[in-house]
């Protein structure tokens, strides 16, 4: 293990994860780097997290809660404690990219069942992720598909589908939408239990023969009987669908992207990177393991090192990682959720059907503020196991500290952090203040310990702890 | 155009949860009010009746004291076609001015950026609560979200002065724009220094204001209380944002209604005694508004979401009266046979504040023209 490797997979980490602890980068470290990937982009190997604890440690009014709220709270908790870090990302990857809103049905139990749906299939391949969303009874509503009749065809999936959720404006024409929509007719939901007060009961999908209109369609230039089936087989042929799955990626994974719908107007970044991705979908089927293991191992990923604004999903959780605070259900996971909703993302229930506007635009004044404090204020008590264990390495590292030396050594156990040199020279400027740092007699690390954490406080608060 | 002298200041006070406007400006004479409302109806020998047929909530004296001064305009079945009952979808668009599309910028938002087109002053628009409200948001607009006047600002959470100072001066330092760091570290950068200017020009707020006028000690009456240090420290706010949660009525109306409309009447009345006091009320206005009404019919405990609410235009300019119509309980007059149909569209009322009181047009920012209402004294 080099020091160079950690500070590779502490990136990796961040990306296909939500972060690590440094205990947890060297036990990684004890595999090379493709062993790590694999590990990652093979969850079956690792024990899912045990959700049924959450309902021991939380009441059975609140688990059963018509809100989003404790769904926010139990996926952060799996966020900070899965053993599956990728498969966590891609849920949250496939939940941006496929946005539904829980404001429009309003029905939580369909919301959960979406978000499972993502973690279950989200890296298979791409025909099956698109022909499970067109069952999925969250978006079945969403996006009207419950409306789209025989007789009166509703287009709003049938666009959405070719627009946002495949191959992306201009690839299409306004006939293919129309069709798109006829082919999904009959395509809907059973009206679910009610949830009062009988409890927790999701929609389900149901097709309707008699409502599916069966006349001869023609769709991106093929004509036959077309089902929804058959949609998503033409779609996933087409490059257009290989080049916009392919920025996706890219824009949650590598580096930042222009918003969507601009797109169309905007070449990627890094084209040569989209083509390989691309490359990597038609050599395996529309596999995301294969895209995302051409990804992970190509160098336009590893150097790209901070160039992503995190989500306040991913603030939150990769703060409570370092802190090591919710290693356990315990009471307070959703003021965790309150804390990514002031910070602009309001898991299950992001805006539109675009989904969050990423990047930059997570930050204004007020997000950035709620962002700074809240961090600021998880490092404020050093009791906590996260920030023991920062201090504690630091004491076995030596007895005494230069300014510098302390400096460096925190952003390092922080997960390897790079600052520009504005902050590195503020935070020198607050290590020198008490001079040299020492671990000698239990007075001097109980003072030390204190500097540590207000040194930790600044450094969550610097511009690029913003950074992913 | 603007009426006031002194630069025109709007107040948007929004009730989330959908208002019972039914139960706020009552129709105490009519039959249908009280056959639909067995259970949350108010009794007419309660009531503080306004004229005929319509009187205010009991709980609402205070509310009733400014009608009775000629300082509010009640805008009656204020909504627009085809209401959403969705809280969320339905606060969106009155938020956004887009009932079919849904969009990511607010009404206020580019009131804001036609306001102070080159950014000069960051508490241009100011809301209170934490979260912006989408109203407020326009991309590239500073809005200053505040959620505790007294605690505002980066690092409040440590307590000891000194050491939060240090903290801030390092803040401040690491947040110094550098060349070549690319746009999205500068921006940053920038947010960062704004939120650092905002809060060091808000702290002068709670600092400068004394006042005689006694606030009730509720939420709402908290946020107008901070309104008032904010706008009379005099920091060029032109738009405050606050708002009032808990009007979901589906259940045990009776005794949660009351006690909202009565905290909202209350601080209404303090913060306007308060402007009075200081000779600031002038240039004030407030909008009082929510995402719906109720369902005419209770449902024997509250009453489900509906569509036909209320709006309020309250402050010193104000022409007070009644405005637009009381939407009909008829039942053949009804939305959907259980609604109150609306009379008057929510833009309308955006537009007369946006053109009458900001001077803005406001075409662009409702997207479409309106019938207005003319509720100022000239």
């Amino acid at each position: 293990m080099s020091d160079h490797d950690l500070v590779l997979l502490a990136h990796l980490l961040r990306r296909a994860g939500f972060g690590a602890t440094r205990d947890e980068l060297e036990e990684y470290a004890t595999k090379d780097y493709a062993a790590v990937v694999e590990d990652l982009l093979h969850p079956e190997r690792f024990p899912e997290v045990e959700e049924d604890v959450v309902c021991r440690y939380y009441s059975l009014g609140t688990i059963m809660e018509d809100s989003p709220a404790v769904w926010q709270g139990r996926w952060i908790y799996r966020m900070i404690n899965t053993k599956r870090p990728l498969q966590e990302k891609m849920t949250l990857f496939w939940h941006g990219v496929f946005a539904t809103g829980w404001h429009k049905s309003e029905h939580t139990p369909s919301m959960a069942l979406q978000i499972d749906m993502f973690r279950r299939n989200g890296l298979s391949d791409i025909k099956t992720i698109l022909l499970d969303l067109s069952r999925d009874p969250a978006m079945l509503d969403w996006l009207d598909n419950s409306e789209n009749h025989k007789d009166a065809p509703n287009e709003n999936y049938g666009r959405e589908l070719l627009e946002l959720f495949s191959m992306g404006v201009g690839n299409y024409s306004e006939a293919d939408i129309k069709m798109a929509a006829r082919a999904f007719t009959g395509w809907t939901y059973a009206q679910p239990i009610p949830l009062y007060p009988y409890g927790f009961y999701p929609a389900h999908f149901v097709y309707r023969p008699d409502d599916h209109d069966n006349s001869v369609k023609t769709f991106l230039g093929k004509t036959g009987r077309f089902n929804g089936e058959d949609i998503v087989e033409a779609i996933v042929k087409k490059p257009a669908t290989a080049k916009f799955i392919a920025r996706h990626l890219y824009n949650f994974f590598v580096a930042d992207e222009p918003q969507v719908p601009a797109w169309n107007q905007m070449p990627p970044q890094d084209p040569q990177a989209i083509s390989a991705l691309s490359r990597a979908y038609f050599d395996s089927g529309g596999d995301l393991r294969a895209m995302l293991r051409v990804l992970l191992h190509a160098p336009f990923f590893k150097e790209a090192r901070f160039r992503k604004v995190k989500s306040p999903a991913e603030l939150v959780a990769s703060t409570m990682k370092l802190v090591g605070t919710y290693r356990f259900p315990d009471p307070g996971l959703l003021t965790l959720a309150t804390a990514s909703n002031v910070m602009g993302q309001s898991l299950l229930n992001p805006p539109t059907v675009e989904g969050w506007h990423t990047g930059k635009e997570w930050i204004d004044g007020g997000t950035l503020n709620e962002r700074v404090n809240f961090a600021v204020n998880e490092f404020a008590d050093v009791t906590k196991p996260g920030v023991q264990a920062i201090i504690e390495r630091l004491s076995a590292l030596g007895a005494t500290f230069t300014p510098e030396a302390l400096v460096d050594h925190c952003l390092d156990l922080m997960g390897s952090l790079t600052v520009g040199n504005e902050t590195r020279q503020a935070l020198l400027r607050y290590a020198q203040n008490g001079g040299a740092l020492r671990f000698g007699t239990s007075e001097e690390r109980q003072a030390s310990a204190v500097r540590v954490g207000r040194l930790l406080q600044l450094i969550v608060a610097s511009k690029e702890y913003q950074f992913a | 155009m603007a009426i006031s002298a002194k630069a025109p200041v709007l107040v948007v006070v929004q009730l989330s949860g959908g208002n019972d406007f039914m139960n706020t400006i009552i129709p105490y004479t009519t039959g249908i009010y009280y056959d639909s409302r067995p259970t949350v109806g108010i009794p007419a020998e309660q009531v503080l009746p306004l004229n005929d047929t319509l009187a205010f909530h009991p709980r609402t004296g205070p509310l009733k004291e400014l009608y009775d001064a000629g300082k509010v305009a009640i805008v009656q079945g204020i909504g627009y076609p085809n209401s959403n009952r969705s809280h969320f979808r339905g606060m969106d668009i009155w938020h956004t001015c887009e009932p079919n599309t849904i969009v990511t910028e607010g009404w206020l938002g580019k009131a804001i950026r036609d306001l102070d087109p080159h950014h000069e002053n960051v508490l241009t628009g100011v809301s209170f609560g934490r979260g912006l409200p989408r109203a407020m948001v326009a991309p590239g607009v500073p809005v200053t979200s505040v959620g505790d006047l007294d605690t505002y600002g980066m690092m409040t959470g440590i307590s000891d002065v000194q050491q939060r100072q240090e903290a801030l001066t390092l803040f401040q330092e690491m947040y110094t724009p550098a060349l070549g760091t690319g746009p999205v570290l500068d921006y940053l950068c920038h947010t960062g220094t704004d939120v650092l200017k905002g809060a060091d020009v808000l702290k002068q707020a709670p600092a400068t204001y004394t006042s005689t006028v006694q606030y009730p000690d509720n939420p709402i009456a908290k946020s107008l209380r901070d309104v008032a240090r904010v706008h009379l420290a005099g920091l060029g706010t032109r738009i405050f944002y606050t708002q009032h949660g808990g009007y979901d009525t589906h259940a045990s109306e009776v005794p949660t209604h009351p006690r909202l409309v009565g905290e909202l009447s209350g601080a209404l009345k303090a913060f306007m005694q308060d402007l009075e006091e200081h000779h600031a009320a002038d240039e004030v206005v407030i909008l009082v508004f929510t995402e719906f009404g109720r369902r005419i019919r209770d449902n024997g405990s509250g009453t489900d979401h509906g569509s036909g609410g209320g709006a309020f235009i309250i402050g010193t300019r104000v022409a007070g009266g009644l405005y637009a119509e009381y939407p009909s309980l008829d039942p053949a007059e009804q939305l959907y046979s259980e609604d109150l149909k609306h009379t008057f569209d929510f833009r309308g009322v955006y537009a007369t504040l946006l053109e009458q009181w900001l001077g803005l047009a406001a075409a662009p920012l409702v997207g479409g023209t309106y019938e207005q209402l003319q509720p100022f004294r000239n």
